[in-house]
């Protein structure tokens, strides 16, 4: 049994409905315990006050939104390889999500940047990649809306992330070199010195899994309806054909 | 590449609108910012990059889409040449045509902005070292969005985030130009950026013509 036997529309929407729910309870009770645990049970830190607990729906939807590009990059790199339709939609269903993500990153930071930084927005170099990630989640959506031939849109949106991919990279250390930021450096690193405290850090890692879990489930879900819309309208197609 | 060239300088192609654009962009900006010229010297260089950029979009639209229309990509398309070719034939047409004389036009428009003479040579040495980039990355976009009704604007959409890194350096660049501050380390970044999408975008904008072509 190969991962490629997902390829087949049928075998992945018998396997991934039924665990569909499961996977959102998973991800719902991760989010409920992390944020509860977050939110009400953990000390206010020193010179943050209380928001500080912003972190927990910071840190986790700007993990997904990186890692929800990556996913599509893998994804198209796979349509354009072996032709797997599941593939190229998964894609498409990813895209939204990733883009969500990436809008709730940016406006919980710019509540957190209020009371820390005294600016809602400053041109550093982390938020500043996040918008120019923001754009490509952008044009990417919208090439796939414009596009009528399916298999069409797909190619070129797989060619659009791949080529986006890069750029995106290129962007990250461009803006880099432009302006020294206010954010502060990774500090989650497994290897790192000096990180969060393990009191923040044990939450933390429980909303990342349920954000991860979340992005999950909505991205199957969606496939599934993608391969549903898919399958509708090679039906109407070939009704229409019959009366005709 | 002789053909677009023709093209475009004769029939109306276009060849002085991005120009002429470019031009109304710097001369508006004074209007809007005010006449001082310490203001204008200082946001020169973002202005002019911004305005060659913006001149560069202009007319990317048309690239492949006209030759659609009429039938000539298809034909181009059977001729020996590979596709990978003819989109970086097209992008050397379209530079030629609009990021060179976008370049040479920067000097004396820079005067219009009171721009420190001093930094005028790293101005134009930017703009001629990062339009290269910009028209290739145009191609591509325009590859892609080729096969589309009004994909004037989705062109836009597509490219303009593209476009950032080369802005990043290019107007880096200029701006320690202006300031008499080392400039190789942007130069330099700018040249790998240029090269790098002339050596591998004309791959990726021959494959979406393919798929546009199917």
């Amino acid at each position: 049994m190969s991962i490629w036997d997902y390829a087949n529309p049928k075998r992945f929407i018998a396997t991934t409905t039924p665990a569909l729910p499961w996977l959102f309870a998973l991800a719902g009770g991760c989010l409920a315990v992390g944020l509860v645990w977050g939110f009400f049970l953990t000390p206010e830190a020193e010179r943050f006050g209380s928001s500080v607990k912003i972190i927990y729906l910071h840190v986790p939807s700007a993990m997904m939104a990186i890692n929800a590009w990556a996913m599509m990059l893998v994804a198209s790199l796979i349509w354009l390889v072996r032709r797997h339709h599941v593939s190229a939609l998964a894609a498409r269903a990813a895209a939204p999500v990733g883009l969500t993500m990436t809008l709730i990153a940016i406006v919980t930071g710019a509540i957190w940047g209020q009371p820390m930084w005294g600016t809602w927005w400053a041109w550093d170099p982390r938020l500043t990649s996040f918008l120019i990630l923001g754009l490509f989640y952008l044009g990417y959506i919208a090439l796939w809306e414009a596009i009528a031939d399916p298999d069409a849109a797909a190619d070129l949106t797989s060619i659009l992330c791949l080529v986006g991919s890069v750029f995106a990279l290129l962007s990250r250390y461009a803006v880099n070199f432009w302006n020294q930021g206010l954010h502060q450096g990774a500090s989650l690193s497994l290897d790192a010195e000096e990180n969060v405290s393990d009191v923040y850090w044990l939450p933390l890692v429980v909303c990342i899994a349920g954000f991860a879990l979340l992005f999950l489930a909505l991205v199957l879900m969606r496939t599934g309806t993608e391969i549903r819309a898919r399958r509708l309208r090679a039906l109407t197609l070939r009704s229409q054909r019959l009366e005709a | 590449m002789l053909r677009d060239l023709r093209l475009t300088v004769r029939a109306g192609g276009g060849f002085g609108l991005g120009l002429a654009f470019f031009l109304i962009v710097v001369v508006l900006v004074p209007f809007a910012v005010g006449p001082e010229p310490a203001t204008l010297a200082r946001i020169a260089p973002g202005v002019l990059w911004v305005g060659a950029l913006l001149a560069t979009l202009l007319s990317l639209d048309r690239l492949f889409a006209l030759d659609l229309e009429d039938g000539a990509l298809p034909l181009i398309a059977t001729a020996p040449l590979p596709l990978e070719a003819v989109a970086l034939a097209k992008a050397a047409a379209h530079w030629l045509t609009t990021g060179l004389p976008l370049t040479l036009a920067a000097a004396p428009l820079g005067v219009l902005l009171s721009l420190d003479p001093a930094a005028m040579p790293w101005l134009v040495l930017s703009l001629a070292l990062g339009t290269p980039a910009l028209s290739v990355i145009g191609a591509f976009g325009a590859a892609v969005t080729t096969g589309l009704r009004r994909g004037g604007l989705l062109l836009s959409l597509l490219v303009l985030p593209l476009y950032v890194p080369t802005l990043v350096f290019g107007a880096e660049a200029a701006r320690r130009g202006a300031e008499g501050l080392a400039v190789s380390t942007p130069l330099l970044m700018l040249a790998g950026i240029t090269l790098g999408a002339v050596a591998l975008l004309p791959f990726a904008a021959g494959a979406a013509l393919r798929v546009n072509l199917r």
